[in-house]
């Protein structure tokens, strides 16, 4: 660690891991309340599970945005944070609205917690991925606005990375976008238009920003590889995402009321979009090609080149599957998009995060470079058992929604919704094992931190 | 990629691309705005409905259901459940006060939700105006 204000990543990231843990239990019970109906019911329907499930995934990643920033910055800048003060206030402001908002969740029923927050003053709850309180997204905002400001104003001050500076664009479009989840006008077909301007603007858009700095930084890091061979490549996955990714956006606009022409645009741009996807693994395989030192910390190096493989199979391949118009008329609403889903934000987010956490959470706990080589070799263990565990239900879940097109879309005779779901029962089941197989690769993750072992050394 | 393609080559590619795609995005976004009215029937949105979309929004629908295929996958597509139901709006209402509180044994159950009358004839009213929506056909067929 280079600079002492460096460390104030570190509990962004513990708090990170310790909501990722919250998300996959809930997961799991999601995952069995499809084959067992009646779990936990009516004490956390699922809808309610699906609330914990996806805030605690978009609220850990954001936490892991926050601590990356807060630690690659100030190296990149070559000057401390311009407030570790306000980094640390808003670490607790944030960790507070989240434990709050979860809470809120399982204690209250939802309509009951709209009421008490004032949602008719500003209605903005009750639509998929935003069913937060306005007062807490309004929350998010000034969180956002003041760690923006606060990597922002080092950012100005210190040295302008291409790394940092697609890092502040990224992080800035994210605050943009999130603002339309304060439009909800009461035309669902309108709403439905600019609720993918958060959504579909954030993941296949502005994160992508994030997620390549990142990347960037750690294989700057580990390989010593030139400056400027990162750089150009880094401008061109960002180029290719948002040509591609903006237009994709219409790849929504195909059955929710939006004229036809969608369809064209849509399928044209979005076939597109694994284009950064597949640039992105041959850079970090090229980088790592041209490395120019072997470093100790071998875990890193392993998350990085994982996050761009499966970064391109869950966001470009899984992408791909289902985005053509004329395919997507079968294929949209189906477990198809759920399995597209959970690949692409592991691949992509939950992965990129891990790698910055494999790179950074030693330094930041006081090692010279890495870990030793006994936790690393857990902290790998880890790192196939939730992979290889993700791909799994993946396939389950396109196995599930193959079977949904057939049974219910394209049969002689369509069953009905719930027959359909019986009928994929097995599927289901074995999504859960494989889910079962993420947790046990998480606990190892987790225990990777407290495996002792003589560090490894610092090579030159 | 050696030095016949530089690096400021690539950043032009990045800024003039996003900015050109993004305003080609606002156009076409400015064009669907005018082409709406005639396919969502705005007309239609009595202050009913509206009650409805609060109505389905106060009470998290979206966590189970898809609307128009978005949403959750764990119960059926409702955008065009107002026609699954046989065009019936009682239907519709019947269905939501007659689940049980407890749930059904080893079943998915949707949850007694408690609504007042007035809230139950506005979801009713919000469904079949959302299964009024030009949709592009979609979906394939009456299922959903």
């Amino acid at each position: 660690m280079q600079y002492s204000s460096q460390s104030v990543a570190k509990p962004y990231f513990i708090a990170a891991i310790g909501l990722f843990v919250g998300q996959i239990l809930f997961g799991l019970i999601m995952g069995l309340q499809y084959v067992i109906g009646d779990f936990l019911f009516p004490l956390i329907p699922f809808n309610v599970a699906r609330m914990v499930h996806t805030n605690l995934l978009i609220v850990w990643l954001l936490f892991g945005f926050m601590g990356a920033s807060y630690f690659l910055v100030p190296e990149e800048s070559e000057k401390e944070l311009h407030s570790p003060l306000l980094a640390k206030i808003l670490f607790w402001v944030f960790l507070v609205a989240g434990v709050l908002t979860i809470l809120g969740y399982l204690l209250v029923p939802y309509a009951q917690l709209a009421e008490m927050t004032g949602n008719s003053i500003l209605p903005t709850m009750g639509r998929e991925f935003l069913e937060q309180p306005t007062i807490i997204k309004i929350g998010i905002v000034i969180v956002i606005l003041g760690f923006i400001y606060n990597i922002g104003m080092t950012i100005l001050q210190g040295r302008k990375t291409v790394i940092n500076l697609v890092l502040l664009t990224g992080l800035v479009g994210l605050a943009v976008f999130f603002l339309f989840a304060f439009y909800n006008p009461s035309n669902l077909v309108l709403d439905k238009y600019y609720w993918w301007w958060v959504v579909h603007l954030w993941v296949e858009g502005v994160w992508e920003l994030i997620l390549a700095s990142i990347l960037a930084f750690v294989l700057i890091k580990v390989t010593g590889v030139d400056r400027e061979f990162v750089e150009k490549w880094l401008y061109v996955i960002i180029a290719m995402a948002l040509i591609t990714g903006i237009i994709g956006t219409g790849h929504h606009y195909y059955w929710i009321g939006t004229p036809e022409y969608w369809q064209w645009w849509g399928s044209i741009f979005s076939a597109m979009e694994p284009i950064p996807f597949f640039i992105m693994t041959i850079f970090a395989f090229s980088a790592i090609n041209r490395r120019r030192r072997e470093h100790p910390n071998k875990a890193a190096v392993l998350w990085a080149l994982g996050t761009a493989v499966t970064a391109f199979l869950g966001a470009g391949v899984w992408g791909f599957l289902h985005t053509l118009a004329p395919i997507n008329y079968y294929t949209h609403g189906t477990q198809i998009t759920a399995a597209h889903g959970h690949l692409a934000f592991y691949g992509a987010y939950v992965m990129v995060v891990l790698t910055i956490i494999s790179y950074a959470m030693p330094l930041l706990r006081g090692r010279a470079a890495a870990n030793s080589n006994k936790a690393q070799v857990v902290e790998m263990w880890s790192f196939w058992l939730m992979t290889v565990s993700m791909i799994f239900i993946t396939l389950f879940l396109t196995a599930a929604g193959i079977l949904h097109v057939y049974l219910m879309r394209m049969s002689e005779n369509p069953l009905p919704f719930m027959a359909m779901q019986e009928k994929v029962v097995l599927f289901y089941w074995m999504r859960e094992i494989a889910g079962v197989v993420f947790l046990i690769g998480l606990i190892a993750y987790i225990a990777s931190f407290f495996v002792g072992g003589e560090e490894e050394a610092p090579t030159a | 990629m050696s030095e016949v393609f530089t690096k400021s080559m690539a950043r032009n590619i990045y800024y003039g691309g996003s900015v050109f795609f993004f305003l080609l995005f606002l156009a076409l976004t400015f064009d669907t705005t005018s082409a709406l009215p005639d396919r969502d029937h705005r007309e239609n949105i009595t202050p009913q409905v509206v009650l409805g979309k609060t109505v389905w929004e106060d009470n998290n629908c979206i966590g189970c259901h898809t609307l128009l295929g978005e949403g959750a996958y764990f119960a059926p597509e409702l955008g065009n459940v107002y026609k699954r139901f046989g065009n019936s709006k009682e239907a519709i209402k019947g269905f939501i006060k007659s689940r049980p509180v407890n749930g059904i044994p080893g079943r998915r159950s949707m949850p007694q939700f408690n609504l007042t009358e007035e809230e139950l004839d506005a979801i009713a009213e919000f469904l079949k105006w959302t299964s009024e929506i030009n949709t592009g056909n979609w979906p394939p067929n009456i299922q959903g």
